[in-house]
């Protein structure tokens, strides 16, 4: 064990320094540097992260000198969704122009550069960010295996409101420690949107009822329970609105406020990325992972391979409600966000499918979807500025969004492209290399 | 020059590997010309180009002596060529009027046609006898009939150009007559056809020409009337093939697989696909199940590997009762199972080819410690395979299933069930879509297997590898035992007239 971990360090030590000087960085230096050293170190954080990417592909250059782009899934993958958002986002000026068409070229730039305006501005995106991200990994982990997963709405409320009800009710958690209030809370929410999203895992499985048809029902089913539940346990009538949760039971911040300061960022968006690791790992790593693909694969093959392919299904769907669960739970988790008890599905279960599409239904893909996504949405905020009314902003949001989507048609125009361009080096080697014999 | 098709000089690369290198084939009009190689020597590939599906890099084509470009399948129908693939493109769900059709539709105020489409194809199916029930769903036919399919809806468009990639290989022989009289009608007609098969016997048969490619390269065209099959076999492999296999007696042991009073019940015919079957297999030796194709074969493997569930009758494994146990129960038992239909149970097409062979065995502590998968044991695993069973393809153990040849993955799927090495084989037709050499050194394998006291079932369509390779020989007909035969003492014909139903030992 020992020698494994000494092993590890070996191998990568250099990724585990730069690990620890994010660490240090993040948590724990904001609360010790005075304010006006932030941006400062902001940069410095950057500076971190992007180097050691771009140590890291160098290394890969250097340990694969015959690399071809043409030959790499994730790279072509990655273009085609580059080139997607682009078209996407000229999608987007279109609408502008229609619109409004004096201000849309401003209009554009402005929603691109949405996310980047200012430190406060890259904190909400992340913030907004957060549960987009959860619901896209919901969506994507059940579509790898096989699943569309139509339900993260109704599993998101779920978690949301069993999160809050403990947020509400069980403060005694708080006086015993306030770090297990909210742990508590987060986690009751993710076992409720287990639970929503086993059920129609159950019935496929074992009534064979297509997954689509009972998820979308099972929203409705949450939508009005959620209106229920709330009225009956955790109403505040003179706002209309669920009690507030007491303050243990809000998710903490972690100094993430001090590095973004005034921004409603907090731990959420680590909590995604531990979700992102462990849907990654899962997936590429573990045996469960390489069962639950080969059943959204082929599913034949992997009932002759002795897979059982009804318990795998009812799991993936337990996995996939409960993540979905947790972005409900770390939306109302915070203090000055309310459940309300109004008949209308939480959206974010839904751009959640988008962001899988997106994401091209890979973990790390979502994240970076979900970033762009919280980008937009601030981008969208600062539109307002502008002469764009609110629903029209949404509107251009959605077209960028769905149109971006669309980058896994994109894909074969990419290898195509790349491809044309390596043959054309190719030849020109070839011909510089004849000359060059001529000369002599 | 009456040259109707010519490729010159085609060059096609996939990522690690040149498919096509340089390759020029000339069809001339009237003629069937054969597309010989190994497998993986790049013949789908060069009609893939033909067909428009893939872009060359490098050469030219010419039809009717006029250069084109043919960027897509449509380009290739507008130039009358039509081609029958390799693995069908049949849209399951569809009716086979439905499929014919697809892509070519006539429609009226945007309503479709159907009438006359129908019409057509009748006149076609009785005009070459294709015989088809239009209105039938797709996957409710057999493959022999999804072929039919797919020749007339080449016929359908007009094809002049007929490319045939392995035709036979999911036939029953009398099917292959069938298609060999059709495809030489067709030529003598005026059509001009490509024939991809690794059946010597039927490029004698049929062809005029005969063109030989070898890992992506042209080696020549022959005459097929002035070239023997062993000079072409030669030609293809590079070497000499011995089409003889030598093999000693079985010493059979003790009996490994009982199977009793089967019955396998099919509940959209309502009547029964296996008939109160029984036999045994023991160690070291080779039990062959001959038959036509649909008379029961089929279910009476699923049964006993537990895809399906029988109605009646017990199957017994080393004395222990498995009819009820769960596939992974019977997996680890001692069952190995080379399916019929590699896509459809032997491969998952999207993933590479070293996970593929670790399919039943992901779980055992050879490929994974506490969840999770020993990457550096799988790939050894796939790299020890690849050298072993010779499976070709551009990256090695990181190629995805998809993208391999027809006969590599087949290849690949043989090792994987070979090499998990259990006390029964069940092999279907395990080398379907194989070229000579492949088929000589699988058969090795399977009398290697016997003598090391393996109890081998054997599924073959092909009466030459029963005969060739098994112990005793068991016949179905409707999913009945017609009688059992020692290979030594009954003759081809005979067997055939058993297997047509003409005869029934008591
Ligand atoms: N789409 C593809 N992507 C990557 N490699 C491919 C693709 N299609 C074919 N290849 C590779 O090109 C080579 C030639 O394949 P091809 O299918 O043409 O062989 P083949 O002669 O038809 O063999 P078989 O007799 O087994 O069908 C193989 O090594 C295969 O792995
Ligand atoms: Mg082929």
């Amino acid at each position: 064990m020992l020698a494994k971990l000494r092993l590890l360090t070996q191998k990568n030590l250099i990724g585990l320094i730069t690990s620890f000087i994010l660490f240090i960085s993040i948590f724990i230096l904001p609360g010790l540097l005075p304010a006006a050293l932030i941006p400062a170190l902001l940069g410095f954080i950057g500076l971190i992260g992007f180097g050691y990417l771009g140590y890291k592909t160098y290394l890969f250059l250097k340990e694969n000198p015959e690399f071809k782009p043409s030959e790499s899934t994730t790279l072509i993958k990655v273009s085609g969704s580059v080139i997607a958002i682009i078209a996407g986002l000229l999608f987007g000026l279109l609408m502008m122009l229609i619109v409004n068409p004096g201000q849309a070229f401003q209009g554009i730039v402005t929603i691109v550069s949405g996310g980047f305006r200012s430190i406060q501005a890259m904190g909400n995106m992340i913030y907004f960010s957060v549960p987009i991200i959860l619901t896209g990994l919901s969506v994507a982990f059940a579509f790898r295996t096989g699943l569309f997963n139509i339900g993260a709405t109704g599993q998101l409320t779920m978690g949301a409101f069993t999160a809050v009800f403990i947020g509400v009710r069980w403060g005694v958690l708080g006086e015993v420690s306030p770090t297990l209030h909210w742990i508590v809370a987060l986690l009751g929410g993710a076992v409720a949107g287990a639970i929503w999203g086993a059920i129609p895992g159950l019935l496929k499985a074992y009534r064979n009822v297509h997954e689509v048809v009972a998820t979308i029902m099972l929203n409705y089913v949450a939508m009005y329970l959620n209106t229920l539940l709330i009225t009956n346990y955790i109403y505040n009538s003179d706002y209309a609105r669920a009690m507030d949760i007491k303050t243990t039971a809000a998710t903490p911040k972690w100094n993430l406020d001090l590095l973004f300061p005034r921004s409603s960022i907090g731990a959420g968006i680590v909590i995604a990325l531990i979700v992102v690791i462990i849907l990654h790992i899962i997936l590429n790593k573990t045996t469960f992972g390489y069962e639950l693909k080969s059943v959204g694969f082929n599913r034949d093959a992997s009932k002759y391979a002795g897979m059982n392919s009804k318990r795998n299904l009812v799991y993936s769907m337990l996995i996939s409600g409960a993540v979905a669960g947790l972005a409900g739970a770390l939306m109302f988790l915070n203090l000055g966000k309310h459940l309300k008890p109004v008949n209308v599905l939480i959206p974010e279960g839904f751009t959640g499918i988008a962001i899988a599409l997106l994401g091209l239904t890979s973990p790390i893909g979502v994240l970076l979807a979900g970033l762009f996504y919280g980008s937009l949405q601030q981008g969208g905020y600062f539109l307002q500025l502008l002469d764009y009314k609110p629903e029209i902003i949404d509107i251009i949001i959605a077209v960028i969004i769905y149109a971006s989507a669309l980058g896994l048609f994109l894909q074969k125009f990419v290898i195509n492209t790349l491809k044309a361009r390596e043959m054309q080096l190719e030849r020109s080697k070839q011909n510089e290399a004849l000359e060059g014999s001529d000369d002599e | 020059m009456d040259y109707i098709i010519e490729m010159l000089n085609i060059t096609k690369e996939f990522p690690g590997i040149k498919a096509n290198d340089d390759v020029t084939l000339q069809l001339k009009k009237g003629e069937i010309h054969a597309l010989l190689g190994e497998n993986g020597a790049g013949k789908s590939t060069l009609m893939s180009v033909l067909f428009g599906l893939y872009q060359p890099e490098k050469g030219e084509i010419k039809v009717r002596g006029k250069k084109v470009q043919i960027d897509s399948p449509n380009d290739a129908n507008e130039l009358g060529i039509g081609m029958v693939h390799q693995h069908f493109k049949l849209v399951h769900n569809f009716t086979v009027a439905e499929n014919i059709i697809l892509g070519f539709e006539d429609t009226t105020y945007g309503f479709l046609e159907f009438d006359e489409p129908i019409q057509k194809i009748k006149e076609l199916s009785n005009q070459y006898s294709l015989k088809v029930d239009v209105n039938s769903l797709i996957s409710n036919i057999s493959v022999g009939q999804q072929q039919r399919v797919e020749i007339l809806k080449m016929l359908y468009r007009d094809a002049e150009i007929l490319i045939f990639d392995e035709p036979t290989a999911v036939l029953t022989p009398q099917e292959i007559e069938e298609i060999m009289g059709i495809m030489k009608e067709l030529a003598a007609e005026g059509k001009s056809i490509v024939l991809i098969t690794h059946k010597l016997k039927e490029i004698k048969q049929v062809a005029d020409r005969c063109s030989v490619l070898r890992k992506g390269k042209y080696i020549g065209t022959v005459d097929v009337a002035d070239t023997s099959v062993e000079k072409m076999a030669e030609m293809m492999v590079g070497r000499e093939v011995s089409f003889e296999i030598d093999k000693e007696a079985a010493t059979p042991k003790e009996t490994v697989l009982q199977v009793k009073n089967l019955s396998v019940f099919n509940e959209l015919l309502q009547k029964d696909d296996v008939t109160d079957i029984s036999f045994e297999v023991k160690k070291g030796e080779i039990l062959c199940i001959g038959g036509i194709e649909g008379n029961g074969q089929t279910q009476l493997v699923e049964a006993i590997t537990g895809l399906i569930e029988p109605s009646n009758g017990e199957i017994i494994l080393n004395g222990e009762d498995i009819t009820h146990n769960s596939i992974r129960k019977r997996n680890i038992a001692g069952v190995s199972h080379i399916p019929e239909d590699r896509h459809k149970y032997g491969l998952v097409l999207d993933y590479s080819l070293e996970k593929n062979l670790i399919f039943q065995t992901y779980f055992t502590p050879k490929f994974q410690k506490n969840g999770f998968l020993k990457f550096d044991a799988i790939r050894d695993n796939a790299k020890r395979l690849i050298k072993q069973f010779d499976i070709r393809s551009g990256k090695g153990a990181t190629t995805m299933a998809r993208s391999m040849s027809g006969g590599n993955q087949q290849k690949a799927i043989v090792a994987r069930e070979i090499d998990r090495d259990t006390e029964l084989l069940i092999a279907v037709q395990p080398t379907r879509g194989l070229d000579v050499g492949a088929i000589e050194y699988i058969h090795k394998q399977l009398i290697e297997q016997r003598d090391n006291d393996k109890a081998i079932l054997l599924i073959s369509l092909e009466l030459e590898e029963v005969m060739n390779l098994s112990d005793r020989i068991i016949v179905m007909y409707e999913g009945e035992n017609v009688g059992e035969f020692d290979p030594e003492k009954v003759t081809e014909n005979e067997l055939g007239l058993y297997m047509a139903g003409s005869k029934k030992k008591e």
